[in-house]
């Protein structure tokens, strides 16, 4: 996950002010140095780094914090604020036109990602119920028609070229058929440049005369360094652009081009592409990405990818069985397989709050085969012993351990963490029925 | 077209470059005739968008200062000249890149950084020595990938071994190795797909490949080269970390160096990890590939406009 190394850093340079009562100017200044080479480190522009540091600096040394109880905290609010303010508040989405079909138009530099995220896009809206079609503008790398054709088919969403004509007159005649096959969002690749490019800048001012797009979206490499801004900088002076497509965030990259663009340029991240798989492309949203960088934890993208990864009535039973008391082994199981639904262990640890996950992953508590070996032995028992667990002897054990090729260790551990997880959940149900909370509940979190 | 000569196409590939950081420079030394503490922080902003990184920017800075205060250096100009003497000493490269034939280029990278590309023009720029040259279509991951590198065979003039999509890639590999050696291929140049350093699956996948040459050609010089975009920001020290634990990367190729980033990250890469920088992209076109000099790259960088 991208952000890490950041969150780390951070956590690190903060963390010197969280126990004190009273901070003095020097207290600040100098955690300040710190969160400032952590900025630096994660490639946050220069320019950019120095306006936060002058205005976080200020807002903590001045009375805002001098008369708060905890300062430290106060100062990581501070902190928090100006993330987010930097990244710009609320989430932005696309602008929809209000004649389809609505017209969007991708650009980028070259191996930014575009044509994987043109279709990653078009999956996307797919799934809200549109119609979208993609359109190949990019006549100049080889086979990147071919390349499109391919992704396009993979999230069944049609693909409209021309071969090798005029991208302009590709466009036109893309918005054109569109309207004649009731699409009602173009999507258009276009070819990637360098932007001191005068010629290929030219030509997408004309497609944009052309097809007079609703958004036009610039895709980024979030690996990018200090020259992200310059080329957010140069497509927005020459074509005007709505919003972002940060992509390769799932790498180790800290992602300060994220943190830089909105900065410099004034336009929103929209989305951010999140791994290699078609259907990695997620909304953005600043704050919880501010708070993912301080490490406060994204609760609410957790809640979000439960609710759609796991089955509501299920849910509604396990609820009333937790409710009851009558949770077994067979829940258990359920359990483990959609958590799985929802993505690795490591995902949803690193949306906590207050969790170092490579703190963690390094220590070894993380460890998916953990969960793998649970399944095992739950998949050897028979449905008697699942739903009654207490009839588990040592000849039976032995049997489970064998069937699972696991050890008679393994198998009480399960079964102890299980006794102990049925209890917890006694006194939580208890604790639930006063406040009447969410509806969701994970063994393991 | 007219052949141009290495300098000046250097030159101007790297007119961008030149121009931002030693604008900014020389407006630095313009207003700042004696050496003090501001100059210092004016030099580390501008090594800092330059892409150099905070620790190898932060021990450059040391170095020329200490310098500065044993040499008894007193204008501002001379910090300059001692500033580039530092950068050249940690660019020099200690070996040079001495081909034997026959030689096998493994080209690997992340996603998106111009590997295809880069092998095109590795294949034409062999090609026009005199070599024979076999590429191997590695790349069975991404859409099209092997289209692309065959229309740059076709284009150059090399031969192909290519499977299908979705591909055993180490099979491809396999394959290209015993044709380069039944048709007495000089240079034979494999592909791969494009993966994030972190993702471990692809990583050993990579390792297999290497594994694969090593058994199978033991016989040809060996080059892994780690292709890098010069727009990428510190990221590239770790992805260069993570490439050479897993197949041990010779050398670097630094592509798109003809945009408005100025590629400073191969200074930290060269000081942080001391894998020499091999080849340098700086265009579009079949001959914008060319060997990396340190002493031409720190010239042109700060070169008087």
């Amino acid at each position: 996950m991208a952000f890490e190394g950041l969150t780390g850093k951070l956590q690190a340079a903060l963390k010197k002010l969280t126990g004190k009562g009273k901070l003095s100017e020097k207290d600040v200044k100098e955690a300040m140095r710190d969160v400032r080479l952590a900025l630096l480190e994660a490639d946050v522009n220069f320019v950019v780094v120095k306006d936060l540091i002058n205005r976080i600096t200020q807002r903590a040394v001045g009375q805002e914090i001098m008369e708060s109880l905890t300062p430290g905290q106060q100062v990581i609010k501070i902190v928090n604020e100006e993330l987010t303010a930097l990244m710009g508040g609320t989430q932005s989405k696309i602008n929809m036109a209000p004649n389809p079909p609505t017209v969007i138009m991708m650009v980028g530099l070259q191996g930014s990602g575009k044509t994987t995220t043109s279709a990653k896009l078009a999956g996307y809206l797919k799934k809200q119920g549109k119609s979208p079609l993609l359109v190949a503008c990019d006549i100049y790398r080889p086979a990147a028609i071919k390349q499109l054709q391919v992704v396009g088919e993979k999230v069944g969403v049609p693909v409209f070229e021309r071969g090798q004509v005029d991208p302009v007159e590709i466009a036109r005649e893309a918005v054109e058929f569109a309207k004649k096959q009731q699409r009602d969002v173009v999507i258009i690749d276009t070819a990637g440049r360098l932007h001191i490019n005068e010629e290929l800048m030219e030509e997408l001012s004309r497609i944009k005369a052309q097809v007079k797009p609703h958004e036009i979206l610039l895709v980024v490499d979030a690996m990018t360094g200090q020259d992200a801004v310059n080329v957010a900088k140069s497509f927005d002076e020459r074509l005007g652009l709505d919003g972002v497509i940060l992509t390769k965030l799932d790498g180790d990259t800290r992602g300060g081009a994220a943190l830089s663009i909105k900065a410099v340029t004034g336009k929103p991240i929209k989305f951010v592409g999140m791994g290699e798989k078609l259907d990695d492309l997620e909304p953005f949203h600043p704050n919880r990405m501010a708070s993912r960088i301080l490490g406060m934890g994204d609760i609410l993208t957790l809640i979000e990818k439960a609710q759609a990864s796991i089955d509501e009535k299920k849910a509604q039973e396990l609820e009333k069985k937790l409710r009851e008391q009558q949770f077994t082994l067979e829940d258990f199981l359920d359990q483990l397989q959609q958590l799985k639904k929802i993505g690795s262990i490591n995902d949803i640890v690193s949306m906590l709050p207050g969790v170092d996950v490579q703190k963690l992953s390094a220590s070894g508590a993380l460890n998916e085969k953990e969960l793998i070996k649970a399944e095992a032995i739950i998949q050897s028992m028979t449905p008697e012993e699942r739903r009654n667990p207490s009839i588990i002897n040592a000849s039976r054990k032995r049997r489970i351990a064998m069937g699972s090729g696991t050890t008679i260790q393994d198998v009480n551990r399960l079964l102890k963490s299980f006794e102990q997880f049925r209890h917890m959940m006694k006194q939580m149900s208890n604790i639930e029925k006063a406040m009447k909370r969410g509806r969701f509940k994970f063994p393991f979190l | 077209m007219e052949k141009k000569g290495f300098f000046s196409r250097l030159k101007e590939g790297l007119a961008k470059t030149r121009q931002n950081i030693t604008e900014k420079m020389d407006l630095l030394f313009k207003y700042h005739n004696e050496v003090n503490d501001e100059l210092f922080d004016e030099l580390e902003e501008v090594l800092i968008l330059a892409d150099v990184g905070v620790n190898t920017t932060t021990r450059l800075i040391e170095k020329v200062r200490e310098r500065v205060r044993e040499e008894r250096i007193r204008e501002a100009q001379r910090v300059r000249a001692v500033l580039k003497e530092e950068i050249l000493a940690l660019l020099s490269q200690p070996q040079e890149l001495n081909l034997r034939f026959p030689a096998v280029f493994l080209v690997v990278g992340v996603n998106g950084v111009g590997k295809t590309t880069t092998i095109g023009k590795l294949a034409h720029m062999f090609q026009s020595q005199g070599r024979k040259v076999l590429m191997a279509a590695g790349d069975t991951f991404r859409a099209a990938a092997i289209e692309q590198l065959e229309v740059w065979a076709n284009r150059v003039g090399c031969q192909i071994v290519r499977h299908t999509e979705g591909a055993d890639a180490a099979a491809v590999v396999f394959d290209a190795i015993q044709a380069a050696k039944s048709r007495g291929i000089d240079l034979l140049i494999c592909d791969t797909a494009g993966r994030l350093h972190t993702k471990k699956n692809l990583m050993n996948e990579l390792e297999k490949i290497n594994r694969i040459i090593e058994r199978e050609y033991p016989e040809a010089h060996k080059e892994v080269f780690l292709v890098l975009d010069a727009t990428t920001g510190q990221n590239a020290v770790s992805q260069a970390k993570m490439f050479k634990e897993k197949v041990n990367v010779t050398g670097i190729i630094l592509t798109k160096l003809d945009g408005t980033a100025k590629g400073g990250i191969i200074i930290a890469v060269k000081s942080e990890l001391g894998i020499p920088i091999r080849y340098i992209g700086v265009g579009e076109g079949m001959d914008d590939l060319q060997p990396f000099d340190a002493e031409a790259f720190v010239e042109a960088l700060f070169e008087e406009a």
